[in-house]
């Protein structure tokens, strides 16, 4: 199988199942564990990953659809967007092309669906577990790839888990909002259109989670930090 | 050619060190040890740094063999810290720099940590792994600044680690983490822990209770759990549970580490901070570096710990890209943020 690259988790392979062309991800066995914490964590997250597939499916919310899962050979076969780049390339794009004001409308846009689809997530009690811009695939529709028009996907649900509550809701925005302010530091205002979107389809305890992040992000303020 | 002197006094130990563009002239430190059991506190740290600081300064000239007119700058840890501690550095410092007529710097003690692991291990633009008793980051350099990707979300590894050792009556001497260390080398069998991995962030506390109860069942906060458990529950040996703490919160860390090399596209580790000098730590990154191709760089407990040196070094490069401070801002801040500092001396 060609290999497309190595990821934090595991390698990324391109492969066939069943005739369809598809990605692997392989979670290799990560030498510097404990083989006993190893094997546990690998198969919580490939399980996480295809529960997590299934419950966007039901929600109408993008993600890969997991064609086959192989938890001996630590094997998730999934399918595979070919033309997609990821978020924080087209921000990057976005901001290399355009003057900051165009680049802030255009980048506007794209946080607000962003903000959307993260607001619908919660409302259907899924927590992504590792939000940043590196996993949120941005997919075009036409031919020309001009990323004018586009499907936004989410993916690497690894970390994900399900979860009505406030807390850890509040703790995934915390967490996607300090990988935006360190991964595009010089457009601060991309959480805060984020946010604006997500509140609006988060369901009926947007206000909790909204103080429960406040919270989750007084308690990084507040840490004394010494030594 | 810039000549610092440097002091620092942040946490526990108390380091002066000399430096002269880039080669180490003196690195000198006294540490406060506490009776096993016991953290140290704020006032009777600073007792201790007041009683030895003078002695120090003393013994880096000497070894330096440097007169006061040939230093260029004198750099002090401005933050982050403990406001008493902090301030012996600060307040001996503004006074070597009017008794001998010296520009005075304050330096961040994490930019501080970083810029000596760079400069002793050659690391170009790692990505840097911070973990101490108050600290626990990913930072990775981008325009300017030291950004922080990952860090906890609520205590520091170094914290956990500390407190721990306090639990189980470790020895402070040399330092808590340190007899973890040696203890968790005889351990044998692998504890369950909780493993909280959030994205780039950590979170330690859940993990320090858990053990906390393993450790010592009887005094169980849950109260009402006790009371139903009635089976004999197993005994675990001290060593066992070093063991498996070191590895269930190293592997989270090797793994932040990972998901910001991925997340950076970057192929270099640096580790640095009190927790850095531990072997089993720089081990697994080592493993987890050479499993996707990158490198590891890690430096020994002189430059690991928090000492005089790296404040010197960092505090130089700030004086030689032409930073300044005025006497009147020489204050220190117990809150002080790693991606506060704009970082002139880069120009990458």
């Amino acid at each position: 199988m060609e290999i497309l690259k190595q990821g934090a988790e595991g390698r990324l392979y391109l492969g066939v199942f069943k005739g369809e062309k598809c990605l692997v991800k392989e979670r290799f066995i990560k030498h510097y564990r404990h083989p006993e914490l190893d094997t546990q964590i690998t198969r919580q997250r490939i399980k996480a990953e295809t529960k997590a597939a299934s419950r966007c499916q039901n929600a109408g919310i993008l993600a890969p659809r997991i064609l086959h899962t192989d938890l001996n050979e630590r094997k998730i076969y999934m399918e595979y967007f070919g033309e997609a780049i990821t978020a924080k390339e087209l921000i990057q794009r976005v901001v290399a092309d355009h003057s900051v004001e165009t680049a802030e409308i255009v980048l506007k846009n794209l946080c607000t669906q962003v903000g959307t689809i993260i607001g619908k997530l919660h409302a259907n009690n899924i927590i992504h577990g590792d939000l940043t811009t590196s996993n949120i695939l941005i997919n075009p529709k036409s031919e020309n790839k001009d990323f004018k028009e586009y499907d936004i996907v989410f993916i690497d649900f690894g970390l994900s888990h399900y979860n009505q509550g406030a807390e850890d809701k509040g703790v995934d925005l915390y967490v996607l909002e300090r990988a935006l302010l360190s991964t595009h530091s010089e457009q601060p205002y991309l959480f805060d259109y984020m946010l604006e979107a997500y509140r609006k389809k988060c369901g009926k305890d947007e206000g909790t989670i909204v103080a429960k992040f406040e919270e989750v992000r007084a308690r990084g303020r507040k840490r004394t930090m010494i030594g | 050619m810039v000549c610092a002197l440097g002091i620092e006094g942040s946490a526990n130990k108390i380091g002066v060190g000399i430096i002269r563009d880039g080669e180490v002239l003196a690195n000198v430190r006294r540490t406060y040890v506490t009776p096993p059991g016991e953290g140290f506190l704020p006032k009777e740290t600073a007792a201790h740094h007041r009683d030895f600081i003078h002695q120090l300064i003393k013994q880096a000239l000497k070894e330096s063999q440097l007169q006061p007119k040939d230093l260029d700058v004198i750099c002090y840890t401005k933050g982050p810290g403990m406001a008493p501690p902090l301030l012996i550095g600060a307040i001996v410092a503004r006074t070597l720099s009017l008794l001998w007529e010296i520009p005075l710097l304050g330096v961040n003690h994490c930019i501080g940590h970083i810029e000596m692991g760079r400069l002793i291990t050659g690391a170009v633009n790692p990505i840097v792994l911070y973990v101490s008793g108050g600290n626990t980051q990913v930072i990775a350099y981008s325009n300017k600044r030291y950004r922080i990707f990952g860090e906890t979300i609520d205590i520091a590894v170094g914290n956990c680690l500390d407190r721990f050792a306090r639990i189980i009556k470790l020895s402070n001497d040399p330092s808590p983490g340190y007899n973890i260390e040696q203890l968790a080398k005889c351990g044998k069998n692998y504890i369950k822990l909780p493993y909280v991995v959030k994205g780039m962030d950590v979170s330690f506390s859940g993990i320090l209770s858990h053990i906390e109860d393993l450790a010592d069942p009887s005094k169980r906060r849950n109260k009402r759990k006790k009371a139903e458990i009635t089976v004999e529950e197993p005994e675990y040996t001290k060593e066992d549970l070093c063991y498996s703490l070191q590895e269930t919160i190293f592997a989270m860390l090797v793994e932040i580490t990972e998901r910001a090399m991925a997340h950076c596209e970057s192929n270099e580790v640096l580790i640095v901070g009190g927790v850095g000098c531990n072997e089993r730590l720089q081990e697994m990154m080592r493993i987890m570096c050479e499993e996707r191709g990158g490198k590891l760089f890690a430096i020994d407990e002189r430059y690991c710990i928090d000492n005089g040196l790296m404040i010197a070094h960092a505090g130089a490069e700030m004086f030689r890209s032409g930073t300044r401070m005025s006497f009147e801002d020489s204050f220190v801040t117990q809150r002080y943020r790693t991606d506060e500092v704009l970082v002139t001396w880069r120009d990458d």
